[in-house]
Order: C-alpha cells, then sequence, then structure tokens
C-alpha cells in the first residue's frame, strides 16, 4: 500500500509533525478569514513558492494532489461569472487552493508512522470509554493488512463475473465481498483469541 | 472484544476496498462507486457503536496519509476542501444509520434496512455535507443544498442496495448482523 509521503526526502519532512500539525490548524483557519483578493492570491502564490523551493518533483505531486477540487473551481467559476462578483469567486478560490495544497503538503512531508502516532496521541483519551490504545494499534494493523486483501479478492469476484455473464461487474460482487469479510473477521478474532488476546 | 476490534478493523478495510475497486455498474447502466455503501452497511451491520468505530478508523487513516477515498484521494487536504462536511459526516452518518437500524430490528430487515440507510447515510450525512460546501465554498445554505441535489439520486438508490444486501448476510448469517443482536 503506498501512502501520501512524498518519497524523496525534503528539509520539511525532519520537522516535527506536532509541529506541521499545529501551524497547519493555524494557518488554515487564518486563511478562511482571508476576504479581499490581493491577500488571497498572495497567500495562493506563497504556498506554491513553498512547494518550488522543496523542488519540482514536490511540486508535481502537489498540482496532482489537489485534481480533485478543479470541479468545485469551475463551479466558482461559472457561478460568479454569472453573478458578476468577481473578487469573491477570486478570494473562494484562492483560498481554497491555498488551504487544501498547504494541507498536502504537510501530508507529503509527514511518515505515515508519524501521522499515526499523532493519531494515536490524540486517541488516548477514548480509554475512559474502554477504546485501549493497544487495540487501536491492532485495528490499524489490521486495516492496512486487509485493504490489499479485499482490493485482489474485489478483482477476482469482477472477473468471474464478467466470464459468466459478459458483461462489466455489477454490484452484486459486494455481497460476496461482504460475506468473505465477515468471514475473515471471526477467523481472525478467534486467532487473536488463541493467541492471548488483546491484552488491555 | 476481539471480535468487535476485528470487526470493525475489518469493515474499514472494506470501505477503503469498495472506494479503490474500479466503478461498478448498475443494470441500467449507471457507473457508482460503493465507497458510501460501505459507510451504510457499517451501520446497518455492525450497529451504531461499531459502525462509527469502522468509520472513524477508516476516516482517521485517510487523514493520516493512506490514499483510500474513492478516487485515491487522502491526507489532510480533505479538511478544508468543499467535501470536508462529508468528511466529518460519515462516522455520524453510520451511528445514526447504525441507531436506527437497531431501534427497528423487530421489523421486517429490508425495511428496517432501508429506512436506516436513508435517514442516516443520506439524510443526515448531508446536513454536515451541505453546511461544509456552504462555508467553505462561500455560499448560501439554499445554495450549497442545490449543488448537491444532483447526488442525491445515486445515494437512495445506494439505500436501497445496502438494504438488499444486509438483507441477504442477515439470512446467511444472522449472528453478523449485530444491528440486530
Amino acid at each position: 500500500m503506498l501512502s501520501l509521503t512524498h518519497p524523496r526526502k525534503t528539509p520539511l519532512h525532519s520537522v516535527p509533525a506536532s509541529y506541521k500539525l499545529l501551524f497547519l490548524c493555524v494557518a488554515a483557519t487564518a486563511m478562511f478569514a482571508i476576504s479581499t483578493a490581493p491577500v488571497a492570491i498572495s497567500v495562493l502564490l506563497v504556498v506554491m513558492a513553498a512547494y518550488l523551493m522543496l523542488g519540482w518533483d514536490v511540486a508535481k505531486r502537489g498540482a496532482s494532489a489537489s485534481r480533485g477540487l478543479w470541479p468545485f473551481v469551475a463551479v466558482i467559476a461559472i457561478w460568479h461569472a454569472h453573478s458578476g462578483d468577481y473578487e469573491q469567486g477570486i478570494v473562494i478560490t484562492a483560498r481554497l487552493l491555498a488551504a487544501v495544497s498547504l494541507s498536502n503538503l504537510v501530508t507529503m512531508t509527514t511518515r505515515l508512522q508519524d501521522m499515526i502516532d499523532c493519531l494515536s496521541t490524540v486517541a488516548r483519551p477514548l480509554r475512559h470509554v474502554g477504546i485501549s490504545p493497544k487495540s487501536i494499534a491492532i485495528a490499524i494493523a489490521l486495516v492496512v493488512r486487509f485493504i490489499p486483501e479485499f482490493l485482489d479478492r474485489a478483482e477476482r469476484l469482477s472477473l468471474a463475473y464478467r466470464a459468466r455473464s459478459g458483461r462489466r461487474a455489477s454490484w452484486r460482487i459486494i455481497l460476496p465481498l461482504v460475506f468473505s469479510a465477515l468471514d475473515d473477521a471471526e477467523a481472525v478474532a478467534n486467532a487473536l483469541r488463541a493467541r492471548g488476546g488483546i491484552e488491555r | 472484544m476481539e471480535r468487535s476490534v476485528v470487526l470493525i478493523a475489518l469493515f474499514a478495510a472494506l470501505i477503503a476496498a469498495l472506494g479503490l475497486i474500479p466503478k461498478i455498474m448498475l443494470t441500467s447502466g449507471v457507473p457508482i462507486t460503493a465507497q458510501s455503501m460501505g459507510i451504510m452497511l457499517a451501520g446497518t451491520i455492525l450497529g451504531a457503536k461499531r459502525g462509527m468505530a469502522a468509520v472513524a478508523l477508516f476516516i482517521g487513516l485517510t487523514l493520516a496519509g493512506l490514499p483510500l477515498l474513492a478516487g485515491g484521494r487522502g491526507g489532510l487536504g480533505l479538511l478544508s476542501s468543499p467535501t470536508v462536511g462529508f468528511i466529518i459526516g460519515f462516522p455520524i452518518a453510520a451511528f445514526v444509520t447504525g441507531y436506527i437500524a437497531e431501534r427497528l430490528k423487530r421489523t421486517n430487515i429490508a425495511f428496517a434496512s432501508i429506512i436506516a440507510a436513508f435517514l442516516g447515510g443520506v439524510v443526515v450525512l448531508y446536513i454536515p455535507g451541505v453546511i461544509g460546501m456552504a462555508v467553505v465554498l462561500g455560499k448560501s445554505i439554499n445554495e450549497a443544498t442545490l449543488l448537491m441535489m444532483p447526488f442525491v439520486p445515486g445515494d437512495v438508490l445506494k439505500a436501497c442496495l445496502t438494504a438488499l444486501i444486509t438483507q441477504a448476510v442477515y439470512r446467511a448469517r444472522p449472528t453478523s448482523v449485530l444491528a440486530r443482536g
């Protein structure tokens, strides 16, 4: 399973994850308070400059990471071209691109394990409601282990469906996939219990 | 204890897999992504608490940087994007779906599941979804609702499929449908 972390080490990789997350919280919140076009565009340019300073490869990955935003940018462009309120349209688009790109930059320069460690720290108070950090750690490991397994299974199910029907796989392959997941869960739970279970 | 943890984890993995498989076809030839169906199924099968835990685990790992959201998206950028309300709403949707399924457990399973999946996975999910879109795109609630309308028919259809799948699971593995336990 690939993570979204950029494989080449940049100077930002060595900044502790907690600092980056804290900075991101403050910066992203501040960005949503921007209300004039020059400020919004300058902030976006600063974020783009940060990408370019880290290297062309980082900038390229960053651009492709925000491709999901283009439909929204298109909607805003059409909307504001229609209403005639161009400045507001520019503000919304620029601060959206800036905030998402900055967040993606943090994701790209932080190892998945460091992120998961932060997640575990945040989840620690959950032990008061009976969710132990140990069980969260096991659950995370199981998720990462089983995603490729299920993807592979879904692939085989849809191939089998196509071989029999001659059509593209329909929603019907989801049912056997759910069954296989439930059966695996029983087997894995038994295996865990046989090995002494999850300590509290 | 072990069974709960494993069921939650494997359902989180299932939701991820449903978003990453190529779009599947409905009989009419309309392609859909199955991920939001996974959210509804987590509620109707695992029930309120475990369903929410499975979805929260999935969202947590996605935000941490695994590209698990439909289309291979992930990372912290999701929290500043227009779909932020749906990201936050997913665990709530699973909880409400599960809660309603549990309340209706004495009624017919297909009926209980379709009501639960529709109220939890569509109505309740769209509330934070629309609010998030309104805030990020600087639109009014009514305008944001209008923008989301094209997605409603597909989601209603997914609620129906969720009911069919839950019913089939209940028939074959009654003990696995914890919402009825």
